[in-house]
């Protein structure tokens, strides 16, 4: 299909052909071409945020949450610098954006221009790939490519700069039916016999586990059944990094929670014990490993992982299988059956008698006592009230965010919505701004924590405008919670600027942004404010005055192994001040 | 254990090792950019690093790259160079292939009397050919692989170098197939 129009034609026809029926943005002086276009069609909501941050981290909301590409549109510029972050928060964490920026015109490109920046410069190790359009005759080919990219092998964010003076030129358009990528085809199917080694390790081994990731979430929701299904048939117990939670249910008994840095002492203890490991979908972040000396010393290790790069890279693996997720794992399940492998009966009953131990120690446990909010208990109280009920949750970076993935239990993928590599404070609310626009029925939270909800607050405004009624949960401590944590650990507890003294009125700020603002400040009134706030049909702040000193526990120190975990009750003042030692100190 | 990541404490024994690496790419704009910006922005080493279309009509570059690294950190480069869009192809002509290298160099030596036809003479051993004279200075052409390049400018010092200009290694695999 090739037709005749002007670039900025392109640009909607384009999403339109793509099946886009979301845009997150904000206008300015070198897209307005495309904003005009915008205006005159209802096939695509535009959904128009307040800083560009909050565009591209409300696209990355609802690509996670729809397993759809997210698109952002921004002028040049500022609008394009802007979204330097959420475009290396969505390469960290695998999540497919385009985003469209404008450019001055192409004559002007290099002179310095009013909102001239060198996008594609700035944006190239940021993202997975980007184009600078010179002819309008490349733009309909470009902006295909654009999503064949984002979306295909391992996800990430592509950005289409797109000078004003293109977009006002005619040209030919190309339909996405005619795009073919000349060099960009990841390999999808598991290599056989790699495949078959690793189906035969597994059946021999005594002390499996399965530790899965993001990219079990990313390869859609059939390589999430196919997990469940080889996980129920081998009978091995499974443990999940943060960006994995939810492809696996929480409530199943094979689950052994999180790991990693604040995962719990059984899922971590099992990975260091373990013999055999089947790393699906998952990168062996340093979050992950601790010490990577130490780490689960006696297994033969596997990895299935769409990324080559991926394989190999910080843990040496004994069986890399290259390839899609779900395609590898449906292989794989069709081998256990037809060659009717088990695990040793015997061997597995022992192996989840030692995890049964390690779960005895009850690593997240904790003490709610008299009428201060522990944070874990607001957690667990808000996922007992919203079970059952079409639920996603996004949060910020924090404290509050481990006790998010801790304590809320998550039945399916796509529920779970969170900066995982970048870490990016001030992610939560545009996310769930993203979540909500894909998902207008469900109910949508942000766990956020008191500081981290100020960094993209401006956006409550978006939700008010376009009658997203996201509902923000904070746990508010008057800390940079994990900051605080980290000085205890490793700076005598000296709290260098981790105390925000001067904290507005949460309710109030609701109130001004035109939405609904509840407190709760007892354990008594908890679960009434909790209800009020299921019971709003608008956005909500909801400020969650939890006990201010509570730390995030179970820990591994940096620098420590997996079986070296601090837990909850043994961490006294002195514990925590000596529990990284001078190597350690040095990490992240 | 492998270098690269927060965790790696100690650090890694691995012998270092130099690869030269060729790769095929999309002769598109910023395309040099994306390959030394992931060398760069990953602490990865570049000793030598051409470039150049070399099949017009494909729109087709090729980029020889010498990297020094351990295993681990070889292995690493291939596989994050192979995931740039624009890249059809990795080789490792240290692994993959026996391979040719060559590099060119243009020198530049100024002086007289015994210094100047001492040079000469070493030119004329090293095969290197003359390409521009004045009646105090030579412009010497030289190819051959990089250690004798280096021997060269070494014995020129003494005679008055003036300047070098270098290519950087050019390699292909030998015998009669394309890698």
């Amino acid at each position: 299909m090739t037709r005749q129009m002007t670039g900025a034609e392109m640009v909607v026809q384009a999403l339109i052909d793509q099946g886009v029926e979301h845009l997150f943005g904000y206008p300015g002086g070198a897209v307005l071409p495309i904003y005009d276009e915008l205006f005159q069609q209802d096939k695509i909501q535009h959904i128009l945020v307040r800083h560009e941050a909050g565009a591209g981290h409300a696209a990355e909301g609802y690509a996670r949450s729809t397993g759809k590409v997210g698109v952002a549109l921004v002028t040049s510029g500022p609008g394009a610098t802007n979204m330097v972050t959420p475009l290396t928060d969505a390469l960290m964490d695998s999540i497919p954006m385009v985003c469209i920026t404008g450019q001055v015109a192409t004559h002007l490109i290099g002179s310095d221009a009013f909102q001239e920046a060198d996008t594609v410069g700035i944006t190239r190790p940021c993202t997975k790939h980007n184009w600078l359009v010179k002819d309008v005759n490349d733009l309909g080919r470009i902006l295909h490519e654009a999503f064949y990219v984002a979306r295909s092998g391992r996800p990430g964010p592509v950005v289409v700069d797109i000078p004003k003076d293109v977009q006002f030129a005619t040209g030919t358009y190309e339909g996405p039916a005619r795009v073919e990528h000349k060099t960009y085809h990841p390999q999808v199917r598991g290599d056989q016999s790699a495949i078959r080694a690793a189906v035969e390790m597994i059946a021999k081994a005594k002390k499996p586990i399965f530790y899965t990731g993001g990219g079990v979430v990313n390869s859609g929701p059939e390589a999430s059944r196919l997990l469940r299904e080889f996980v129920r048939l081998s009978g091995i117990p499974i443990t999940s990094t943060l960006m994995g939670l939810g492809a696996y249910p929480a409530s199943d008994k094979q689950w052994l929670g999180m790991l990693g840095m604040h995962g719990t002492f059984e899922a971590n203890n099992a990975m260091h014990d373990c013999d055999v490991m089947i790393a699906v979908g998952a990168r062996f972040d340093d979050r992950i490993t601790g010490r990577l000396d130490a780490f689960s010393p006696g297994s033969k290790k596997i990895q299935i992982d769409i990324d080559p790069s991926s394989v190999n890279k910080n843990v040496r693996v004994d069986i890399g299988i290259i390839g899609d997720v779900g395609n590898v794992l449906e292989e794989m399940v069709r081998l256990w059956r037809e060659g009717k492998h088990s695990i040793d009966a015997p061997a597995l009953k022992t192996w989840w008698g030692e995890i049964d131990r390690w779960r005895a120690r009850k690593s997240l446990g904790y003490r709610q006592s008299g009428q201060t909010i522990m944070p874990q208990y607001a957690i667990e109280t808000l996922y007992k009230k919203t079970r059952g009920r079409d639920t996603y949750i996004t949060t910020e970076v924090g404290q509050h965010q481990m006790w998010a993935a801790q304590y809320f239990g998550f039945e399916e993928p796509n529920r779970w919505m969170t900066s995982g590599g970048l870490g990016t404070m001030g992610y939560g609310l545009p996310a769930a701004i993203g979540v909500q626009a894909a998902h207008r029925d469900a109910l949508v939270i942000d766990i956020a924590g008191d500081a981290s909800i100020l960094m993209n607050i401006q956006e409550l405004s978006t939700a008010i405008q376009h009658e997203l009624p996201v509902k923000v949960f904070i746990l508010n401590n008057q800390y940079m919670g994990m900051v605080r944590q980290w000085q205890q650990l490793l700076h005598g507890n000296r709290l260098s600027h981790s105390y925000t003294d001067a904290l507005p009125d949460f309710v109030k700020l609701a109130e001004a942004y035109g939405g609904v603002g509840i407190r709760a400040e007892k354990v008594s009134d908890l679960d009434g404010a909790i209800d009020e706030m299921l019971a709003t049909d608008k956005p909500v702040l909801f400020d969650c005055r939890v006990a201010n000193l509570a730390n995030c526990f179970p820990m591994i120190p940096s620098g420590k192994a997996h079986n070296e975990m601090l837990l909850s009750e043994d961490a006294t003042d002195e514990a925590i001040a000596t529990a990284i030692d001078e190597e350690g100190k040095a990490l992240v | 254990m492998q270098p690269g990541s927060v965790y790696a404490i100690k650090e890694g024994k691995d012998v270092v090792e130099q690869h030269t690496l060729s790769i095929l790419v999309d002769n598109e704009p910023g395309v040099l950019a994306r390959v030394i910006g992931l060398f760069s922005g990953r602490g990865y080493n570049i000793e030598s690093l051409t470039v150049s279309e070399t099949e017009h009509l494909k729109h087709r570059s090729r980029i020889t790259i010498v990297t020094r690294g351990s295993p681990a950190v070889i292995e690493q480069i291939k596989a994050q160079l192979g995931r740039l869009v624009p890249v059809h192809r990795v080789i490792d002509l240290s692994v993959e292939a026996t391979a040719i290298e060559r590099e060119l160099m243009l020198i530049k030596v100024r002086g007289s009397g015994e210094h100047r036809s001492e040079a000469l003479r070493l030119a004329d051993a090293f095969r290197a050919r003359v390409i521009d004279a004045t009646t105090e200075s030579f412009v010497f052409e030289l190819t051959g692989k990089t250690d004798k390049l280096d021997q060269f400018i070494v014995l020129m010092q003494p005679l008055g170098l003036v300047e070098v200009s270098r290519t950087g290694v050019a390699a292909i695999a030998r015998g009669p197939e394309a890698t």
